[in-house]
């Protein structure tokens, strides 16, 4: 374990958070057996250091995103567990109303813009959040998780490219759990250590033990310090071990049943972090159990809260997707930043206007097709 | 009023809403020193500097990436793609991120971002400089898409776009880039999305285009007049949202619809259009709904102006309908 000096308190509320995501990663894997779950659906069991070490080192209004295994993180930035427990169950009173599901979340009032289903995909987004802080003159820092597969998309290079030449303050947290899907990050990488990348973008780049949740807390407020000192963008590699499958239609035929009970057995971050608060006299295990019997109980309440919630009525079907010209609109926006709305006077209409075309003449041969193409001619 | 051309309003309308608005940001290949290849953010590198006018790597899924972030962090991105041709490295983030964002947090949020981009063939550019693709953004709900046939409109439809919350598409009809001329007020003005102009009203059939054929269809429609048949001319101006109620009733009017586009006929907008129509309109229709576009082909170098539906195939589109009997 790392040297930080935290206090008490910190280090509780770290065990207790890491204790509820696994809960509540349990109560959704439970859910999915009973088809309340439906479709696709993935477990953080084992990577909880990450999300939460990293959490407690950056400030509330830093910025977040993650790839598609996203239901830690907004629970880890204060999100309500019972609405994203009804985001799962494809319910109205979650926090996309039931149209994104498990690999969708966003909760922009605490900061987490989503996660995100397509591998890769979020990763130049964070970039464009961190050159907005930048351009406004702000120290919020963008923090973008990512699992070791999307290490290999264009997205990856495109984006560091871009971030390391505009000092940009984002940090990548690469959580490589070993396995992309069911194949061996060593079995198709050119460089299976991901953090050296980074050195090819003139970036910092290190690895981390993402099984150790002081020791991410201590990388990441460094990274963050280094970000707001405007010394510009982190790739951390996180090590890190998932131990569910992929998704819950996982055989896991890829690895042996051998090598996950050695990760679990000794590698577990909150039996570590449990041993460093008995170490210290932090905790009893008597109030250990009694915190997990809340912990329970949040959770319990979250699957009731989602059982209750409604499914989205039919008449939802075509909203949330555009705001056509004099409808209104909730201007999602400014609610969140407070921009000004300005009523701009409107000149009349311009279809009167006279318009020319200086084009060359055309022949009248030219567009007067008659050989024509066999397929789709006009 | 000054006499401006589609790239000057353009530019126009960016300079306005940039000095209007501190969150307006430009950015693509060569935007800013170079001033863009067509010269669309010319002088804005001087006014505005790097940090709101910025030149990115040759990337594209990174450009509009990063310009979905800056817009959920409140800044309005105007990315620029050089050519839309350019735009299919940047497809993905398009489709699967830019265009769910509202929809994918019910309603919590939007990416308010405006990717500008020159469109059609006509400048001899072939395979990969001249393609018309904005089918394919229709298609894909949760963007608009927009075209401006002149000057006037470039600049209020762009300005209309920089002033809403969802992402847009804005496809500039590069062949008319500097031929389209009109005149342009100065200041602030707004040409609302979703409105189609009747630019000839008529009786006898209705033209519906939009880019640069509106011009080619001009010159058709023109001539038939002259020749007494009375078209009804409509530049859609905004593709999505389509003004259904604008080209169902010139439909009911006069009965019988010629489609004009650039782009590929298979799956094309005018097919959709077709589709819509008769769904509306089958009653009223006395000929069948006719297609006047470019051929199911890649972009031809040599063949451009064959390749392009232009004034005399749409004339002659125009007359075969207007002679239809049952």
């Amino acid at each position: 374990m790392a040297t930080t000096k935290l206090d008490d308190e910190t280090l509780l509320g770290m065990y207790r958070l890491m204790a509820l995501l696994r809960r509540f990663e349990e109560k959704a894997g439970q859910a999915y057996g009973q088809k309340k779950i439906q479709g696709f659906c993935h477990l953080y069991i084992g990577q909880e250091a990450v999300a939460v070490g990293a959490q407690y080192a950056l400030r509330p209004d830093d910025y977040m995103m993650t790839g598609y295994r996203d239901h830690a993180h907004p629970i880890a930035r204060g999100a309500d567990p019972g609405m994203i427990m009804a985001e799962l169950f494809g319910r109205y009173g979650g926090y996309s109303k039931g149209r994104g599901g498990s690999m969708h979340l966003i909760d922009v009032e605490h900061h987490f813009y989503g996660g995100y289903g397509i591998v890769g995909g979020q990763i130049p987004l964070a970039a464009g959040m961190a050159f907005a802080s930048k351009y406004r003159g702000e120290d919020r820092v963008a923090i973008c998780f990512f699992g070791d597969a999307a290490a290999n998309q264009g997205s990856f290079h495109e984006t560091f490219n871009m971030a390391a030449k505009w000092k940009l303050p984002v940090i990548y947290v690469c959580e490589n759990n070993r396995y992309g899907m069911g194949t061996d990050i060593a079995r198709v990488s050119g460089e299976p250590e991901i953090y050296k990348r980074a050195s090819a973008y003139r970036m910092r780049g290190e690895a981390v033990d993402g099984m150790d949740v002081l020791k991410m807390y201590d990388v990441v407020k460094d990274c963050a310090d280094w970000c707001r000192a405007g010394k510009g963008p982190v790739l951390l590699e996180a090590n890190t071990y998932r131990y569910r499958g992929h998704s819950m239609s996982d055989a896991a035929t890829y690895r042996t049943k051998e090598e996950v009970e050695e990760e679990r057995s000794k590698n577990d971050p909150i039996a570590k972090l449990r041993e460093v608060l008995f170490k210290k006299k932090i905790a009893t295990e008597a109030s250990l159990e009694k915190l997990q019997e809340e912990i329970n109980k949040a959770c319990d309440d979250a699957v009731a809260f989602a059982d209750q919630s409604p499914e989205p009525p039919m008449e939802e079907l075509y909203g949330d997707i555009l705001v056509e010209e004099g409808e209104p609109d909730a201007h999602p926006r400014e609610r969140v930043l407070g921009a000004k709305d300005v009523k701009w006077p409107t000149y009349p209409k311009g279809d009167e206007l006279k318009v020319t075309w200086d084009l060359e003449p055309r022949t009248e041969s030219g567009g007067n097709v008659s050989a024509l193409p066999r397929k789709g001619a006009a | 009023m000054p006499t401006l051309n589609l790239l000057q309003a353009v530019n126009d309308a960016l300079r306005l809403e940039m000095r209007r608005d501190s969150n307006v940001v430009v950015l693509g290949e060569d935007v800013g020193k170079f001033g863009g290849v067509f010269r669309a953010t010319a002088g804005l590198y001087e006014e505005f500097g790097p940090d709101r006018v910025i030149d990115t790597p040759l990337a594209e899924g990174g450009i509009i990436g990063t310009a979905i972030g800056m817009a959920l962090y409140g800044l309005k991105p105007v990315p620029e793609i050089q050519f839309s041709d350019f735009i299919y490295p940047a497809f993905d983030q398009i489709v699967s991120e830019l265009s769910k964002m509202r929809y994918r947090s019910g309603g919590q949020y939007t990416a308010p971002v405006v990717i500008r981009t020159p469109y059609g063939g006509g400048i001899k550019g072939g395979l990969y400089h001249s393609q018309s693709p904005e089918a394919l953004f229709i298609h894909q709900a949760g963007l608009k898409v927009v075209s401006p046939s002149n000057p006037y409109d470039a600049k209020g439809l762009l300005l209309s776009c920089l002033r809403q919350n969802d992402p847009v598409l804005f496809f500039e009809p590069k062949r008319v880039y500097r031929a389209a001329k009109g005149e342009v007020p100065e200041g602030d003005y707004e040409v609302p999305l979703g409105k189609c102009a009747v630019l000839r009203e008529g009786t006898d059939v209705t033209v519906i285009t939009y880019g640069a054929m509106v011009h080619e269809a001009s010159i058709a429609v023109d001539q038939l007049a002259e020749a007494g048949t009375s078209c009804e001319l409509i530049d859609l101006r905004t593709l999505w949202p389509l003004d259904i109620e604008g080209i169902t009733a010139s439909a009911h009017k006069t009965g019988r619809v010629v489609i004009v586009h650039e782009a590929p006929r298979t799956c094309g907008f005018g097919a959709e259009i077709s589709a819509l129509l008769q769904e509306r309109c089958f009653t009223s229709l006395c000929a069948p709904i006719r297609r006047v576009t470019g051929f199911d082909t890649p972009f031809p170098y040599t063949l451009d102006e064959e390749y392009l539906p232009l004034a005399p195939r749409i004339r002659r589109g125009i007359e075969e309908t207007v002679s239809y009997e049952a």
